[in-house]
Formats: structure tokens, sequence, C-alpha cells
């Protein structure tokens, strides 16, 4: 493919080749009035602060540009250049001129964004009063006369309202939202405990000056606060690095209005009978019929088949298809919102999630915790109320009880654990959508792959070149140079590496679908399609395809080309079967090429040829006896297969259905992040439950001793603490080194990767 | 013990004055980009964060 060839260079971060043109860009902008228009640009291989800053002057450099601000975390550029008499420049040619990839990120702003500053917000909030207030009670533990720990009573009160009032408001919100639907979450016993702690205390302070207890509440909102923050952290990372990728469809396209004049409309724009011209390496962008033009369409994304088609005048196109040969004229039949892919995206809505039944880990046990708890704490107020007779004295044991079992192990510990293990992955080139997707993939026994672009990749390889005389190779590479056909480059390059001559040819002609044909000293030579070279009928299409060298009738030399797999594919389906995981081949492509491909990677189980409906069928029919399936795919046809199945992965280069629908995006090329996923996932679950089982053991230990009376709520507060940071601690361990032993080899792939 | 009286607001005051600072650099959009900042000290590029 045209367009797929660069991206080889840059193995690694793959975001897909498309660079968006100007009229594409200016589409895309914002117009921020003034004549100023603003757009956002993802670049994802700026790297390091070096490409920051020539990516800053080179874009500052252009005569038209206001401003441009490089964010190395998200890697966007956000540029604004003023508009004058409609010139505009090139910003994805200029970016791609030294050495970048530039596209238009799939989404603008996420408004995750408020989201993150009102979670910090509220943790800076509460930590300034749980600090402050936490000061102001040594000192009275310290011993104060009790005119002045009335005082400090009162300055405590009046620090802990903020904290109580605002940094509580994302639990209470929550917790309501719980009892609201009759369900009772970790929030629960977090906000009752919170807020009766404050009013206990704020009750004890002004009423009769005894002991209060505010440092209590505010520091379990601050270590919680803390937990959460580490979890929209890590989701807001994966979104910006699933977002940085390219879109695979257009966002406009080039009409041809019916004066005759080219324009560059938006994809709604785009009605039935509106004529389309799709450039060589452009998508599809809605149903319709060719006009003029005969070329190659690309549908492996869209029916999974890897075998180029030719298609001719009158011949049907539907969106998502690639056009790998020449231009083409289309009418559309149907506005895009209405075409194949549409549909798609409208069926997969309909379709029932196949993780929707699963309920994270810290929800299964906030199911028994929070019973447990509550129990506990109102056994407490009653059994001390009957012994004692004394309710000031019930209550405040109640609320130590709450306190001290607070789920501050799972609210902490289970986020920490999963920041830390998508942190890792992410230097691997794994993307984790959210911490659940981890624990989904820890427990996976069957895993099932697409084949074209999962353990394959897109463009085809040249698996065997053979010439009869010296000459052949020399000629065919001559005239495959006058072509721009993936199949002519890869000749090319072929012959790049031999030492084939450059000889001058006469009268090239190149025959869309067929082939190129030259004279060369009076004879004349054909390179193409083996039945049109030969001019024979009868002869059948292999399987592999084959380009041929002809003169006259004889064949001077050929070219097989196959699907090229994965630098990683193999061993990564060596690894799962070591780990007695079972693999099985899902493609939509015709069984021969799909066998070629399982004999090469080693899968014995096959179904080829299946539709997008069949995938999810077997999927579904996995599931239904128990197995707990990982879908590995990337086209529009796995979509709904990727949905269904318990735990989903798809490659960067996939279609953008795909990627939004899968849990884990493997940025590198190749398969090898798939190992690194899996062991990391096992991990981080065996440190979950070892986090689990602290928090158990100190519960069992900490809780009699509250029950007993012997705990005042300060005493919970600090235990709580420690066992924060021994939890924390314990999640840390999981970015040894030695916990994965195949990076080493893992690596040498993928630079080998990247030489092929 | 009466120093606690002037002592005691001083330290709030001084809270909030970093609670406001943090704040204001959250609001200032400073956090936007962390990995950016640390490299931007080697340029001699005399710039603001986007926000400011």
């Amino acid at each position: 493919m045209t367009s797929r060839a660069p991206s080889n260079l840059t193995q690694g971060h793959d975001p897909g080749p498309r660079r968006p043109g100007v009229d594409e860009m200016a589409l895309a902008s914002r117009d921020l009035g003034g004549g100023l228009r603003q757009v956002v640009l993802s670049v994802p291989d700026m790297r390091c602060g070096g490409c920051m800053a020539r990516l800053e002057t080179t874009l500052a450099g252009a005569p038209e540009v206001r401003s441009v601000r490089a964010n190395l975390t998200t890697k966007r550029l956000t540029i604004t250049w003023q508009t004058e008499n409609n010139s505009q420049p090139d910003f994805a040619a200029l970016i791609g001129a030294i050495g970048y990839t530039a596209v238009l990120p799939t989404e603008g702003h996420d408004q995750s964004d408020a989201e993150m500053s009102e979670l910090l917000r509220a943790l800076a909030v509460a930590g300034f009063c749980s600090m402050n207030i936490m000061l102001l009670s040594v000192s009275v533990w310290w011993g104060a006369d009790p005119s002045i720990r009335q005082a400090l009573h009162m300055i405590s009160a009046a620090l802990a309202l903020p904290a109580v009032i605002f940094s509580g408001a994302t639990f209470y919100r929550s917790a309501w939202r719980a009892l609201a639907h009759g369900r009772v979450n970790m929030d629960v016993p977090i906000s009752i405990g919170v807020l009766l702690s404050f009013f206990l205390s704020a009750y004890d302070t002004f009423a009769e000056g005894r002991q209060a207890y505010f440092e209590a509440g505010t520091s379990l909102l601050f270590v919680l606060l803390i937990g959460r923050t580490l979890d929209k952290m890590m989701r807001k990372r994966a979104r910006s690095a699933a977002a940085s990728l390219a879109d695979m469809m257009p966002k406009g396209a080039h009409v041809i209005d019916p004066e005759g004049r080219i324009d560059y409309i938006s994809l709604s724009d785009i009605a039935p009978g509106t004529h389309l011209l799709i450039a060589t390496g452009d998508r599809i962008p809605a149903d319709g019929t060719i006009l003029t033009g005969i070329s190659e369409l690309d549908r492996s994304l869209v029916t999974g088949e890897s075998r180029w088609e030719t298609i001719a005048p009158g011949g049907l196109v539907r969106a998502g298809d690639l056009n790998v040969g020449h231009p083409l004229t289309v009418e559309a039949t149907t506005a895009p919102e209405n075409s194949t892919l549409a549909e798609l995206h409208r069926m997969l809505e309909a379709v029932e999630d196949g993780r929707s039944e699963y309920r994270m880990l810290i929800d299964r046990a906030a199911r028994l915790y929070a019973p447990v708890v509550h129990g506990l704490s109102l056994l407490a107020f009653f059994g001390w109320l009957l012994a004692t007779n004394d309710i000031h004295h019930s209550l405040t044991i109640s609320i130590t009880v709450l306190i001290i079992s607070c789920p501050c192990a799972l609210g902490l510990a289970v986020p920490m654990v999963q920041v830390v293990a998508a942190r890792r992955l992410f230097k691997h080139g794994v993307v984790a959508r959210d911490g659940s997707a981890l624990e989904r993939l820890a427990v996976v026994d069957t895993v099932v792959f697409d084949k074209t672009g999962t353990l394959t990749r897109y463009d085809p390889m040249l698996v065997a070149a053979t010439s009869t005389g010296p000459m052949g190779f020399s000629l065919a590479a001559s005239l495959a140079r006058h072509s721009s056909h993936p199949l002519s480059k890869a000749i090319v390059s072929y012959a790049a590496r031999g030492n084939a001559e450059t000889l001058p040819l006469e009268d090239v002609r190149e025959i869309p679908g067929n082939g190129l044909e030259a004279c060369f000293r009076g004879e004349r030579y054909r390179l193409g399609r083996a039945a049109w070279a030969t001019d024979s009928h009868l002869m059948n299409r292999p399987a592999a395809s084959t380009v041929v060298l002809t003169q006259g009738r004889e064949v001077l030399a050929s070219f097989v080309f196959g699907e090229r797999v994965g630098a990683g594919s193999a061993n990564a389906v060596r690894f799962l079967k070591e780990q007695g995981i079972a693999v099985q081949m899902l493609t939509g492509d015709v069984a021969d090429a799909a066998l070629a491909v399982a004999r090469e990677v080693g899968i014995d189980e096959v179904t080829a040829a299946a539709l997008p409906k069949d995938k999810a069928e077997v999927i579904d029919a996995l599931r239904s006896r128990g197995r707990k399936v990982m879908m590995i795919g990337d086209g529009i046809n796995d979509a709904v297969a990727l949905k269904r199945a318990h735990v989903s992965m798809a490659p960067a280069s996939g279609s953008d259905i795909g990627r939004s629908v899968a849990d884990f995006i493997l940025l590198n090329a190749d398969m090898n992040g798939l190992e690194v996923a899996l062991t990391t996932a096992r991990r981080a679950a065996m440190l979950i439950r070892q986090n689990f089982a602290l928090a158990i053991v100190y519960n069992v230990v900490s809780i009699p001793v509250a029950l007993s009376g012997y705990a005042s709520p300060l005493i919970a507060a600090v235990a709580m603490s420690t066992s924060s940071i021994f939890v924390v601690a314990n999640a840390l361990r999981l970015d040894k080194k030695d916990s994965l032993p195949s990076w080493r080899p893992a690596r040498k792939n993928r630079l080998a990767g990247a030489v092929q | 013990m009466s120093s606690l009286l002037f002592l005691i607001p001083i330290t709030v005051v001084m809270g909030i004055a970093g609670l406001g600072a943090f704040l204001w650099s959250l609001r200032n959009g400073q956090y936007e980009d962390l990995e950016g900042a640390a490299e931007r000290i080697l340029f001699e590029n005399d710039d603001k964060p986007l926000g400011g």
C-alpha cells in the first residue's frame, strides 16, 4: 500500500500513515475570531525536549503562524495562525519535512480535564485542612489547658469545614447515587464516617468541650482522594494516548461540483449523488459506485480479506475501503451517516457488552465489606449503650470502628497497583484503558486472534523473486520505478538491494489494474498480473499474488507476494501456549490464506471466511462454555467480537472502531506487547490480592481493639494511614526490574522489525 | 500561651497562601505538561506557560 510504506520506517508508535491535508486541517480548526484560527495536532513521535523545540521553532518560522505550543505529555501541538488572503501553510507537510508525523486527534479536547482539576482541587483542600488539623491535634495531645484546647478545637472545626464540604462532595454524590438505586458501595461507609465524626466533634467542641477528632475524617478524605486522583490520572493518560492515534477515516472528501470545480467538504455535507474524487491511498468516505477509473481496493479493514480487489467503472465501493491503485471518481449512493460503516457503528451500540456482567474486584469487595462494617459499627453502638448507658461514649466507639475499618486499603491499594501496572505497560507500548481491563486480562484462558493487520501486516511482502536471465531484475526494477503501486515499490526496493541498473525505457504506459508496459531496445516488455502479461486467460490466480515480467509471452522474471507475518506474532503464540492458554485464529479471509499464516505462527485451530456476525458467535460459543476469552483484532469486522469478548486488544494501526472498543491498544505494530501485558496483569492481580490480605489482617487486628474501646478516633486515623503506606509500598514492588524477564528478546525483535 | 494567639493565625494564613498558590498554578495550566516543562529549561526561549 502506498500510504503504509513509510510507516515501516518509523516502527514503534505507529500512528497510521494518513497525513491530513491543508483542507482537512482547515476543517478541523477552530475560529478564534479576528482572522485567527487554531488547530490541535497530535504528534505521536514527539519524544524528547529536542523534538519539542524543533517542532516549535520550525512551525514558528512559518510567516502565518502566530503562536505554537507543544505539549510533551499529551504529545500535542497547538498552533494558532492568521488567515490572510485565504492562504494556509501545510502544517502536516512542514512537520513531515523534519521527520515527524502529524495527525488530527480522534477527539478534540476531552472534558475529563475539568474533572481532573476538580479532583486535584479537592485533594489540595483536603491535604491543607488535614495537615493543619493534624498539627493542632498534636499540640492538644501534648497537653493543653482546657481554654486553649477549646480554642484549638474551634480552629480545627473551621479548618475541617472546607474539607468536609468541598473535598467530601465527590464521595457524598457517589454514595447518594448508590443509595438512590438501592445499592451500597464503598462511598457509603466513607460518607457516613466522615459526616458523623465531623458533627459529633463539632457538637463536642461547642457543647461539652471534651475530646474532638476532626483529623480522623479529614485525613481519611485526603488518603482516599489520592487513590481517586491516581485512578483518574491513569485513565487520562490512556485516553490521550488513544486519542493521539490517527483517525483512519478522513474528516472530509474532495468533491466535484456540477460546474466541475473541485472542492473539499466535510463528510456531513456528502449526499447521495455527490461526485467524489478518491486519490491513491485514500479511504473511501461513503458507499457508492465507480464512475471512472480502474484501481485496486484493499478491503482488509472491512472484510478481513488480505487480497486486493480489482474494480472498474460500475463497481460498488464501501466506506472504509482503501484505494491502493489509481485515482477514482465515485458517485456516492448514500450519505456517510447511512453507509455500511455507520451501520456497523449503530449495530455496535446495540450489541451487549461482553464485560457488562463483570464486576470490579473493589465493587465485589464493597458488597461484602460495607454491610459488615455498618453492622459492626451499629453493634458497637448498641453494645456499649447497653453496657454503659452512655450515648456519647457509644457513638465515639462506633465512629472509631467505622473509621478504623474504612476501606482505605481498597480505595488506595487497588488503584495504586493499577497505576503502576499501567505505567509499566505504557513504557512497553501498551495502553490500558482502565483498571478493570487489567483485572480481566489476568484471568484469560483463551486468546482469539484476527489475522489481517493483527498477526500479519497490511503491506504485502515479496516472498520469492526468480529471474531466467541476467537482465530480468534490472528490467523489472526500471519498469516498476514508473509506478506508485505498492507492489511496484516493493519490487524497486528489492532490486535496489541487488545490483539492478536503471535502464532507459521508452514509451512507458501504466494499464490500471493490470500492470506496466514499455519498450527497451525495440522489444516490448510487460510487468504485471500474470494473466495479463502472458496474455493468457486460462491461468488461475494463485493464492499468493504473483507479478511477472514478460517479453512477448515468455516469462523472464516472477515475483511472488505474500502476507508479511508480524515480527512478534509467532513468539506471542508460543508464549501463550507455554502459559497453557488456548489460541485460535478467527478471520474473514479465505481458508488457504488463513491456514498459511496459521502454520507459520503455530496456531492449530482456525476459523476462516467468518463474517462479523460469525466472529461474535464464535466468541459467544466460547464464553458459554465458561471460557474467559481475549479477542485481539483490528478491523471493522472485528468490532462486534471485540466487544463481546471478556477482554480485548487492538493494534494501534487498526480501525478507529476497533480501537475505541478495545480495552488495550498495542502501540507497537507487533504482538510483543501481548506478553508484557499478560505478565504485568497477572502480577498486578497477585499484588492486589496481597494488598487485600494485608487489609484483612489489619482489620482483624484493629477492629477488636476499636470494638473494645481502646482506640480513639485519632489512633484510628493514624493506624489507617500506616496501613495505607504499607499497601502503597507493596504496590510499588510491581515496577521492580526482574518481574519481566522477557523484555530483552522483545526489544531485539522490535529492532529486527525496524530493518525489514 | 498567648503567643499561640498570633502564631496559629500566621500558620493558617501561610497555609492558605500556599493552597492559593497551588490552586492558581493549577488554573494557570502549569500541570498540563510536566514532562515538557522539565525539558524546556534546557532551551533558551523566553516563553511562558500556555495559559499565562
